[in-house]
């Protein structure tokens, strides 16, 4: 089988890679960059545990094929703390204990970054119905609401 | 062993559908498509991804109406603050596929060619008298929404063919349309009924034209003219509403599921046919 040679950036650096056509952006992401922070939950794009945006938009990385990234960018979790310094969110999410077992979490962050991005100040409401997208199986949602309200209001200098 | 390509014309896709040996499949979000390669439910030897050709994806106004490529995701559809004043009611059964994350990719064209009976987006096209323009190797052709699903998962578009935009015609005055859809729940599901509605009132209120659509109530999208009848020619009074929602309900072939019963779907869907009459009712007269 023909191999595609991809040119696309994945958090903000330019990266090749050779991929078969059926290989989701989400296995070469994980298997073949070694960027294993985007989780494979359900793999039908119903619990957004490999969220990532392409080319700002949010997607499920499982439901998009990795040939499909030619040209576009892409941020992965891996991309939100610059160096050693957490995103507001990553912080916040720590301060508020928005976790459990975690996996949920790097799609719940960058989903949360996609909203905060376009809405700076959400409604509870609105964050709820943003990351519906995102399925807890430890069901932490409320946890991880506050924990976006209050990193959006720092983002604002309100907090 | 599947193959991939993404030709930039409209002409090379239909050259490569027509030339594929075995099964060929069109892909623009990929949000139905991907998931049913993963399950084995289609085994396609060729993707022809479409996003590679110009204007697939976005959203022009042409003679007062509105023009949506095939390809253009449920996110832009739901930030297009024009065509959401126009039609309030695609936009809104657009915006109800899936969760932000598929709303990134989940196009129009996807939504209609997986021909789920279910489908959101359907209804409100048909209720719209949207037409789609297909591509294939006799050129193009214009055909109404309605034409294009045949049954569960079937459509009548030719093997070399595809969708490549929408067209939405201009409104009258005092036009507006509105989409429902019943689930358990309140998001991240699927229809147990929807029902699109578009109607057009006179200066008095009065309805001179209306069209309404339900859907996962047979195999395919319903366009009830028994019910538009029951709108036409009156204000939005009792007489109406009861007449609408008698049509609906005799309209349903619906099936016995784990969502609903034949029974509750053929209630649901006159109920939520009168909603969806009560809203467009309600935006057409805020557009005098």
């Amino acid at each position: 089988m023909s191999k595609h040679h991809v040119t696309t950036t994945i958090n903000g650096e330019p990266t090749e890679f050779l991929c078969e056509p059926q290989l989701t952006l989400l296995d070469v992401l994980r298997d073949e960059l070694r960027l294993t922070g985007s989780k494979e939950g359900c793999s039908s794009g119903d619990c957004g545990a490999c969220s990532v945006t392409v080319d700002g938009r949010l997607v499920c990385s499982c439901l998009m094929l990795a040939v499909e990234a030619e040209g576009r960018a892409i941020e992965t979790v891996e991309g939100m703390a610059q160096g050693h310094d957490l995103h507001p969110l990553q912080r916040k999410f720590l301060e508020h204990a928005a976790l459990q077992c975690g996996f949920c979490t790097p799609g719940v962050l960058v989903a949360a970054k996609a909203l905060l991005d376009r809405n700076p100040d959400p409604t509870e409401t609105e964050t709820r119905y943003w990351l519906a997208g995102n399925l807890c199986r430890c069901t932490g949602y409320d946890k991880i609401v506050r924990a976006v309200l209050d990193a959006a209001a720092e983002m604002r200098g309100q907090a | 062993m599947l193959a991939y390509s993404a030709p930039s014309t409209v002409e090379e896709v239909v050259r490569v559908l027509a030339g594929a040996s075995g099964v060929a499949k069109v892909l623009s979000g990929g949000t139905d498509l991907l998931v049913q390669i993963r399950s084995g439910r289609t085994r396609p030897a060729l993707i022809v991804d479409t996003k590679k050709i110009p204007g697939i994806s976005g959203i022009s106004e042409r003679d007062g109406g509105f023009v949506i490529g095939a390809a253009t995701p449920g996110a832009v559809i739901g930030e297009c603050e024009p065509l959401k004043k126009a039609w309030p009611g695609i936009v809104e059964a657009t915006n109800l596929i899936g969760s932000t994350q598929v709303q990134g990719r989940a196009s129009l064209a996807g939504n209609l060619c997986n021909a789920s009976p279910a489908a959101d987006s359907v209804p409100a096209l048909i209720a719209a008298r949207a037409t789609c323009v297909i591509a294939g190797t006799n050129g193009r052709r214009e055909v109404p929404v309605e034409t294009i699903v045949i049954g569960p998962g079937r459509t009548s578009l030719k093997p070399d063919e595809f969708i490549i935009e929408f067209h939405l015609p201009k409104r009258p005055p005092r036009s507006a349309d509105a989409y429902l859809r019943f689930i358990p729940r309140t998001e991240m599901d699927i229809a147990v009924v929807g029902a699109g509605v578009n109607v057009t009132l006179d200066p008095a209120g009065v309805c001179t034209d209306a069209r309404v659509v339900l859907g996962a109530v047979a195999p395919t999208a319903v366009l009830v003219s028994e019910a538009a009848t029951a709108l036409i020619g009156r204000k939005l009074d009792e007489t109406a509403l009861a007449g609408l929602d008698r049509a609906a309900r005799q309209a349903c072939k619906p099936i016995n599921d784990k969502r609903g019963t034949i029974e509750y779907r053929t209630k649901v869907a006159g109920v939520m046919a009168r909603r969806a009459a009560v809203i467009a009712y309600e935006r057409a007269g805020e557009r005098r």
